[in-house]
């Protein structure tokens, strides 16, 4: 009987710890992991992703000469493989001389500006997401990670504020749906985790590629908040967040998304 | 595949159809419900209906699911509505739809006729009840009838 009880007991104990454990492993899905097969295969063939189009036409810009300095962006950073490998993992970033984080877009932007001497790119302009699909390419399969800059901080911290804000004629939060109802169907449709882990993506929604900062409009509209415009500074901060959030996913781009 | 990518249209697009600019009654709660009726008339429940069904008016189907079998994909982050007239009064229902936060403050359901205490309201919706109240009557006289 006693013998028995001290079974049970240590059985319990086990469970406990066991369960602890689970606690502790990493359950975090990338929005890849919710989607059906047939996308997952879209996404994994090379020659039946449609953002391996863009990837082909960044990398024809990225040779290309522009602006009054004639130069182009291998003039300066030769060969991607190498130059831009874990550039997008990442970002955003604070670039030298400035006390502001900008996405890999904005990054993008400032060295045609500065360094090419040539226009800045309007957003979710096709070249300028072409590049951005380049060059984050070059990061496919590696891990999330933030650098380490305390001066990210407050603007992480901006971001977190956003997230948990409810907003919007619904009054809905992002962490309402992405934090405590992921994984559960929004009529029909399985709420992802929002790990950025493919961005610029292809989605077919859109029948385009686009950036991580049209999928974020896409949710201010779906609640019926006031979308900031594209170039506004608040999806940069909710950006830094999300990727913090991400830490140590892996990088998909170009990812498919429905 | 093609049907999910329209619904996700339908959730991102949202409608644009123009509700009233302010809630011209204040619906008298009592205890935990707003016995009488916010247009001083009883609703439509087969207008009703339709409301709870659509996925641009009530967007009800987007978090419950419900005994409505021609919409296919319906939500599972709120209880189902079948029954829901046997669980509660016609005027808890009344309260539940004008604003469910009084039933419970931390709802992640939306406040059908409340404007106050929004944040960042698109400019499109903004001063704008999500429903009207002939709208809210509509939806309540369908929840009555939603019996076991
Ligand atoms: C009402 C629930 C809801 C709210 C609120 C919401 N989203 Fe979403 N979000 C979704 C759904 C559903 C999808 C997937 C849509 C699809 O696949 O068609 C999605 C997709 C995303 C994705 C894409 C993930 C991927 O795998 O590429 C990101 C990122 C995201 N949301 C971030 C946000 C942020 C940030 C906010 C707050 C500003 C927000 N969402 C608010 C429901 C929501
Ligand atoms: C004239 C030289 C020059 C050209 C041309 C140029 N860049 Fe740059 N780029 C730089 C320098 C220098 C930096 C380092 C940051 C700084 O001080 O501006 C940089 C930084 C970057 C970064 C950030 C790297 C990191 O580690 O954070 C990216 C991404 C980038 N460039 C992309 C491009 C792309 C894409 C193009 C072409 C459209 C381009 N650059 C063209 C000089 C150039
Ligand atoms: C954003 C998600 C969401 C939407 C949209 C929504 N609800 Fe709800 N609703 C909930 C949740 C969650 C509950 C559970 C109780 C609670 O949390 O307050 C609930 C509870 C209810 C209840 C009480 C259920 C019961 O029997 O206990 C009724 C009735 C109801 N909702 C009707 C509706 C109708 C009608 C609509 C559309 C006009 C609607 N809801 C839209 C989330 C939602």
């Amino acid at each position: 009987m006693t013998a028995r009880l001290l079974v049970i007991g240590l059985a319990l104990v086990f469970a406990a710890s066991y369960a602890a454990a689970q606690v502790g492993a990493d359950k975090r899905r990338s929005g890849y992991q919710d989607m059906g097969e047939a996308l997952q295969k879209m996404q994994d063939d090379d020659t039946a992703n449609p953002g391996m189009l863009f990837v082909q036409l960044g990398g024809q810009l990225w040779n290309r000469a522009v602006g009054a300095a004639d130069k182009s962006c291998a003039d300066c950073h030769g060969d991607a493989a190498v130059s831009m490998k874990g550039v997008a993992a990442r970002y955003p970033a604070i670039p030298q001389g400035s006390d502001r984080p900008v996405d890999l877009e904005g990054r993008i932007n400032l060295c045609r500006t500065e360094h090419q001497k040539a226009e800045p790119l309007p957003p979710e302009n096709r070249d300028l997401l072409a590049l951005a699909v380049y060059v984050a390419h070059q990061s496919r399969d590696l891990q999330i990670a933030p650098p380490y800059d305390p001066r990210l901080d407050a603007f992480r911290r901006e971001g977190a504020e956003i997230y948990r804000l409810r907003q919007g004629q619904l009054n809905l939060s992002c962490a309402i749906c992405h934090d405590d109802n992921a994984g559960k169907k929004l009529a029909g449709i399985v709420i992802p985790e929002a790990h950025p882990t493919g961005y610029p993506i292809y989605r077919l929604e859109w029948q385009a590629l686009g950036s991580l900062k049209r999928r974020l409009r896409n949710c201010l509209v779906g609640i019926r908040a006031e979308a900031w415009p594209l170039d506004a500074p608040e999806y940069v901060a909710l950006e830094l967040y999300l990727m913090q959030r991400a830490r140590g996913l892996k990088l998909e781009t170009p990812a498919v998304r429905p | 595949m093609r049907v999910l990518v329209l619904l996700a249209l339908a959730f991102v697009a949202g409608p644009a159809v123009a509700q009233q600019p302010a809630p011209p009654v204040v619906p008298q709660i009592v205890d935990d419900s707003i016995p009488r009726s916010l247009t001083g008339r009883p609703g439509d429940a087969a207008r009703g209906r339709a409301i709870v069904a659509s996925r641009s008016v009530g967007l009800c189907l987007l978090c419950h699911s419900g005994p409505i079998t021609e919409e296919r994909f319906q939500g599972d982050l709120a209880p189902s509505l079948a029954g829901a007239g046997s669980r509660w009064s016609e005027g808890q229902l009344r309260l539940r739809i004008v604003d469910g936060s009084r039933l419970n403050a931390d709802t992640i359901m939306p406040a059908y006729y409340r404007i106050e205490g929004l944040h960042r309201v698109a400019r499109n919706f903004e001063g704008r009840t999500i429903l009207t109240a002939a709208q809210v009557e509509d939806v309540v006289a369908y929840l009555v009838t939603l019996r076991d």
